[in-house]
């Protein structure tokens, strides 16, 4: 359960910032006895959210419904703060859902996309880890040929793990290095193929659509493959995440994601917005370094942290 | 970048210019709008409160006076407080009186700090004759070493040899003792990724700097970053002393509001901007340049220093003999996309142009990409030689051959060598126009391009001609720019011969 207190830990640099800033609302000692809030609480409510990275639209929506919320008792920031949460958990537990292997795939091909920099290959280091620990047997494709030293990034997460991993020199085809991936996989019957791909922005029409050719020829092989395709995506990342999702759905038809870089002082509130315009299941989230800092995205937990509830009587202590 | 910001001031400002005069309601209605629109692009709050405070100030005074169009005063006074916000001037990079200048790169996981320190190796290499060392500090991540050292080797700098075992204070210790003794001009440290609230990570970031003394702390951070910026900057700043930033992924779509959050917090210039990929993509940060493109007045300096940098002399020199003696073939028009290709692609280029954020849905709508440069170039690609220099050869059974060549239809055929036709006839016409005119068409272009720019379509061939007229007519640089410039301002009408034959 040390994600739990990894995920705490960064998350409460951040979520301490709204229950902060709630506590601190000028008009809220007027509202003491009272059971609704008024319109300027309701701004600094959503001020709050907003620089939780949850982007306007969200922030506004779940302001607005806390304006007819029925508190039980006094308006103070711990009320606010829970029904905050509330409204979280509601828009994140039907997105929270793990990463499940298929055996009968074999292989089941897990395609990592994203823009540069947002954390795929350690993720799929991290999954290697992952998936070798519970005794399934992986296959890294080191689909990265173009940045210096991806490859050998990867392989170095292969030994670390004891993956085999297939690689070409940098400067190779990726979508012939896919299709030798997945004929290997094939042949050896590997439970699972991890396939890292390169950085690129998604309004860069020349790299998605060599994107697009990997997932061609993924399919060639076989039709129902990647039978997860998922966007990794920066913790710290603001509103471009949309576009992100939007385009990169386009190309390699997104399945899901996985948020890194939760152990710092960023929110991820994005991911509210996500759920809202997407639905996309949230699969994991990165909350460090470590072989085994990818951990299952709890919606509740994720929902409290960033409301910014207690933590002592939320039972994530374990 | 800043594309939708654009669009939501654009539409702001639009409704404003309908009015006569400009009240405190006007300015308010404004303000919630610029608020919104900031907010969403990821400028922290702080920011935003301070930047409308600033606005309103001066937008409300400006309501009483009468000589100026309201609407244009409230635009002014945004893209100043923008530009002001954003840092004024451009600020060059500290260098030491006494070499080696150390530069130290700071940031979090994944901004980009190796491909920058490898990109700012090849600028200072190139640009400035400096002789560079390159010094990976980064023992966390698997092969960060490794991708420093095949950087620099790429960009043909030194590179400090690797130890095992030692710490990252070690190391930078070692590195500026190797540069002064190899007498390096410019020794650049990269770090690793940290978390600003790890705190035993930013000891050691104060103790390389302690070690090391760097004349440049660079805060490297992704363009894409969100409200955290704030955070970010002001903990590394707090830390280590940042003394510049330098903004990556540029390029990308990004609305960019972290370069607006984090200097408001740090105070810190904004030095260096990344753009692309590519090695040479590292740019002075111009802060009038991006309040422009807020503003959707488009990017034309980048567009015409891009083409600058992208069109070679000689070729130019040969167009332009070519076009004296009134010949234009399917070769030229080839070389003309191809450098069309090399200066960043349609998406590139358009991202620069005045008025065309309103438009880029349109253009989507309408195919005009990349790929469609690329089938337009293979389809000269499967012409003959025989073809190429004399289109008039080209009849119905050729035009089948070379579509099938080029995996196009005789539509694309018939299509590209009309463009070629109207380009060529156009170039005849424009060839003896000098760009004194078409300069100023530019600079006046600037803001009311983008009404120009949402008329008609934008045209490559029409860049092209104007590569032609002022460009290859007078060779590089300045007469470049005019011609550029002239294809601008006139709102480049019709793309190829695409939008127009959908309109026919």
């Amino acid at each position: 359960m040390n994600w739990f207190k990894k995920l705490k830990d960064g998350l409460s640099k951040s979520s301490k910032k709204v229950s902060e800033s709630l506590a601190s609302l000028p008009s809220l000692s007027a509202l003491i006895g009272k059971s609704k809030l008024d319109a300027a609480s309701l701004e600094e409510v959503e001020d709050a959210l907003i620089a939780a990275d949850l982007g306007t639209a969200s922030a506004i929506r779940l302001a607005t419904a806390l304006k007819s919320h029925k508190f039980d008792g006094p308006v103070d920031a711990d009320s606010i703060a829970l029904a905050l949460a509330d409204g979280l958990e509601g828009i994140l537990k039907p997105v929270a859902k793990p990463l499940e292997i298929d055996l009968a795939n074999r292989p089941h091909v897990v395609l990592l996309v994203g823009v540069n920099g947002s954390g795929k290959t350690t993720t799929a280091g991290k999954l290697a880890q992952n998936w070798t620990a519970a005794g399934k047997t992986v296959l890294l494709a080191a689909g990265d040929t173009f940045r210096a030293a991806a490859v050998e990034q990867l392989q170095i997460w292969g030994d670390r793990t004891g993956t085999k991993v297939i690689a070409d020199a940098t400067g190779g085809d990726a979508a012939a290095l896919a299709y030798r991936a997945m004929t290997r996989a094939i042949e050896e019957q590997a439970d699972v193929l991890i396939i890292d791909t390169a950085g690129r922005l998604q309004n860069r029409s020349e790299l998605m659509e060599e994107l697009a050719k990997i997932v061609r020829v993924i399919r060639k092989l076989d039709d129902t493959a990647p039978h997860d395709s998922v966007i990794v995506l920066d913790g710290t990342v603001g509103q471009n995440a949309l576009s992100q999702v939007k385009a990169f759905s386009a190309v390699a038809d997104v399945s899901g994601m996985i948020v890194t870089k939760l152990d710092g002082s960023a929110k991820g509130g994005v991911v509210v917005a996500l759920a809202e315009e997407f639905g996309l299941p949230v699969h994991a989230v990165g909350v460090g370094e470590g072989a085994d800092d990818l951990q299952p995205f709890a919606a509740d937990e994720f929902a409290k942290a960033l409301a910014g509830v207690d933590r002592d009587d939320s039972g994530w202590a374990g | 970048m800043f594309d939708e910001l654009k669009n939501k001031l654009a539409d702001v400002f639009d409704g404003l210019a309908r009015r006569g005069a400009l009240s405190e309601s006007d300015v308010d209605a404004a303000l919630r709008e610029v608020r919104l629109a900031l907010l969403d692009a990821d400028v922290a709050l702080p920011a935003v409160k301070a930047f409308t405070e600033k606005v309103r100030e001066k937008a409300v005074g400006v309501a009483s006076m009468r000589s100026v169009r309201p609407d244009q005063q409230v635009i002014k006074i945004v893209n100043d407080a923008l530009i002001e916000m954003l840092g004024g001037d451009s600020a060059p990079l500290n260098i030491a009186t006494n070499p080696p200048s150390v530069i130290l790169m700071a940031g979090l996981q994944g901004s980009g700090k190796t491909t920058t320190a490898g990109k700012l190796a090849l600028r200072f290499r190139s640009r400035e004759r400096k002789k560079v060392m390159l010094a990976s500090l980064d023992v966390t991540r698997p092969a960060a070493r490794e991708q420093l050292r095949m950087l620099g080797n790429q960009a043909e700098v030194g590179v400090l040899n690797e130890v095992d075992g030692e710490s990252p204070t070690q190391i930078a210790k070692r590195a500026l003792q190797a540069a002064k003794l190899q007498a390096y001009d410019v020794l650049i440290l990269d770090t690793a990724g940290r978390l600003s609230i790890d705190e035993a990570l930013m000891a050691e970031l104060r103790a390389i700097k302690e070690a090391t003394n760097p004349h440049e702390i660079l805060l490297v951070a992704d363009s894409m970053t969100g409200q955290d910026a704030v955070n970010t900057a002001e903990a590394f700043h707090k830390a280590v002393g940042v003394t510049g930033i330098a903004l990556t992924r540029l390029d990308g779509d990004a609305r960019g509001g972290a370069a607006l959050s984090m200097r408001h917090v740090t105070g810190c210039p904004i030095k260096l901007a990344g753009v692309g990929e590519k090695q040479d993509a590292l740019e002075e940060f111009d802060p009038a340049r991006l309040a422009g493109r807020i503003l959707d007045m488009g990017d034309v300096v980048a567009l015409v220093e891009k083409a600058a940098e992208s069109i070679k002399l000689e070729e130019a020199e040969r167009l332009a003999k070519r076009m004296a003696k009134g010949q234009f073939d399917m070769n030229d028009f080839l070389a003309q996309i191809r450098q069309l290709q090399k200066m960043g692609g349609l998406g590139g280029l358009m991202a620069m142009l005045p008025g065309i954020g309103k438009m880029q849905k349109q253009i989507a709508a309408a195919g005009i990409d990349d790929r469609m440069i690329k089938r337009q170039e293979a389809i000269i690609l499967s012409m003959t030689k025989k073809e190429r220099v004399s289109v008039g050869l080209l009849n119905a059974s050729r035009r089948k051959r070379i579509a099938a060549g080029s995996g196009t239809t005789v539509q694309d055929v018939n299509r590209l060598v009309k463009q070629y036709q109207d380009m060529a006839r156009m170039m005849k016409k424009l060839g003896g126009k000098t760009g004194a005119a078409a300069m100023k068409a530019m600079l006046g272009g600037g803001m009311g391009g983008a009404s120009g720019g949402a008329g008609g379509m934008p045209d490559l061939s029409a860049l092209s001609r104007g590569f032609g007229s002022g460009g290859f007519g007078k060779g590089l640089g300045g007469g470049l720019a005019k011609g550029l410039g002239s294809s601008l301002a006139n709102g480049l009408p019709g793309l190829g011969g695409k939008p127009s034959g959908k309109k026919k």
